[in-house]
């Protein structure tokens, strides 16, 4: 498993994420140039996993996301985390979204 | 003679009440059960109904919740209760604490985060033995909720034997020593405003060799390199490097080649804890099998009908009381003073070797829903897995007992 979601960005449709898998997970959004914007997951709690949650991103992308790529996890706490931890290394800063509420006790890391 | 060893075994666990030995009597007394029901009451209704708003793998809770159940908790003058008292802890002795922990850990993030922490934390138990400087930089801050700090042992090339196993060097420069190696599997290091790095400082002395240092995070030479994802899907583990860390001497805590020396009466302390942690977790599993037993029908009658369910249910009370009189056990010879190692080794075993027992034939007993996320039934079964590798291995726990046993350290 990569570090960081390197899979191919698919666009946020409706029409996509309904042929989405009901997998527990984690996804990342980004906007028509690429930029992240949010990471988030699907957790224990989500009607129909990924596919609900970015379904309903779908509906009202946050932040002018246009894209997403998914991974099908069901350590997703933990994967979320990492995932943030990572491009708060590499940017220095968290995605737009999650910067508006950072998870509680979020470490840092300091990947090669 | 192996009866004649038993039969010591049981003399030394009975309690001393200072009127005659009583056998065996862990009945509660008034005050005990007044403490335990208060807890118990506190979990049923701040906890459990909290916890079904979060996240089925969660394991912490908002800071103004958190805040909120801790003023509760100090309200109920039960705030630090495992710290001593001479450093502001509320002085409840080690068997009631052991009845408050398997209160506490009766709601799906207990065995790990037993009420998300609101009764405070008595940090590392290490940290006691530390100098007065050391005590005002990085215990008493960790006491105020100010600072967290990680336990730093484990190496890639093993933990169970960290006297051979540890690789990460220390040397000597002037009044630093310089720190060069790795660990993995490190909880709380990411979070963490300092550590307790163990590091080899003498190649040739094996276990007499190491020694412990305070390492402060925001070191340069400081890395967390990655999350290590285990079971435990709440929370990660991870791997450090320390590139040419600097530690000025006054950081050595306790003494150089003494790294192993420190605190061992505490860390031996901390596996009776450990094993109610999965005794609490056990009943409350048990209790859900009982009452689903009861409710569930199949083929016309209650699955409690079943003698094949009822031999599940008897076995999880087997487990379940063995384990806990062990455990008791344990927690009254530590607080009379005497020693105690094998019985909390015993203890720690026992639970939870019992408690992941008893956490599966729960989930046998629910079927097709006891897998489900809808239960904590499936997160207490990948969580109770660690606890045989956790706080020493299981296995290791047996070495410690054989040793008690024969008398020797034997190779």
């Amino acid at each position: 498993m990569a570090i960081r979601l390197t899979k191919a960005w698919t666009a946020l449709t409706v029409e996509n994420a309904t042929a989405l898998p009901g997998q527990l997970g984690v996804y990342e959004l980004a906007d028509g140039d690429g930029q992240t914007v949010a990471f988030g997951f699907a957790g224990g709690r989500a009607l129909f996993g990924l596919r609900s949650e970015l379904t309903t991103l779908a509906e009202a992308p946050p932040h002018g996301a246009t894209q997403y790529r998914v991974e099908v996890n069901s350590q997703y706490q933990t994967r979320f985390r990492e995932l943030l931890m990572v491009y708060q290394a590499d940017h220095g800063e968290l995605p737009a979204v999650n910067a508006e509420k950072p998870p509680i006790g979020l470490g840092r890391l300091s990947p090669l | 003679m192996a009866l004649e060893g038993a039969t010591q075994q049981i003399r030394i666990a009975v309690i001393d009440d200072g009127e005659g030995v009583d056998p065996m009597d862990f009945e509660p007394n008034e005050e005990q059960k007044l403490i335990v029901e208060q807890v118990r009451r506190f979990v049923h209704e701040e906890i459990i109904p909290l916890e079904a708003t979060l996240d089925p793998d969660a394991s912490e809770i908002e800071p103004e919740d958190f805040a909120r159940l801790s003023d509760k908790v100090k309200a109920m003058g039960l705030w630090g209760l495992d710290v001593p008292i001479e450093y502001g802890g509320p002085g409840v002795d080690l068997v009631t604490r052991t009845l408050i922990a398997f209160e506490m850990a009766q709601h799906r993030a207990g065995l790990y985060v037993p009420c998300y922490g609101v009764f405070g934390t008595m940090g590392l138990a290490q940290l006691y033995e530390a100098t007065e400087d050391q005590k005002e930089r990085y215990l008493k801050p960790v006491l105020r909720g100010e600072k967290k700090g990680f336990f730093g042992l484990t190496e890639p090339s093993g933990g169970s034997d960290p006297a051979r196993a540890i690789q990460t060097r220390a040397v000597k420069d002037g009044n630093d020593w310089v720190i060069n190696g790795s660990k993995v599997y490190i909880s709380g290091a990411d979070k963490a405003q300092f550590g307790l790095v163990f590091a080899r400082t003498d190649k040739d002395a094996g276990r007499g060799g190491v020694t412990c240092f305070i390492v402060d995070t925001d070191m340069p030479g400081f890395h967390v390199r990655r999350v290590v994802h285990t079971l435990r899907s709440s929370h990660y583990a991870t791997e450090l490097a320390f590139e040419d860390l600097r530690v000025p001497q006054e950081n050595v805590l306790g003494e150089v080649n003494r790294g192993f020396a420190i605190a061992n009466d505490r860390l031996t302390r901390q596996r009776i804890p450990y094993a109610a942690a999965c005794i609490g977790v056990a009943i409350k599993a048990q209790e859900m099998a009982i009452e689903y037993a009861k409710q569930r029908e199949t083929f016309g009658a209650p699955l409690a009908s079943r003698q094949m369910i009822q031999g599940m249910i008897i076995d999880n009370e087997l487990d379940i009381r063995t384990s806990s009189l062990m455990t008791l056990a344990a927690a009254a010879k530590a607080e009379r003073g005497e020693p105690f190692r094998m019985e909390a080794g015993m203890a720690k075993l026992l639970a939870s070797e019992a408690g992941g027992r008893v956490v599966d034939r729960s989930m046998q007993v629910h079927g097709g829903i006891g897998m489900t996320k809808d239960l904590p039934l499936e997160r207490w079964y990948r969580e109770m897995r660690i606890r045989r590798v956790g706080e020493g291995p299981n296995e290791v726990q047996r070495l410690i007992i054989a040793r008690d046993l024969l008398g020797g350290n034997f190779k």
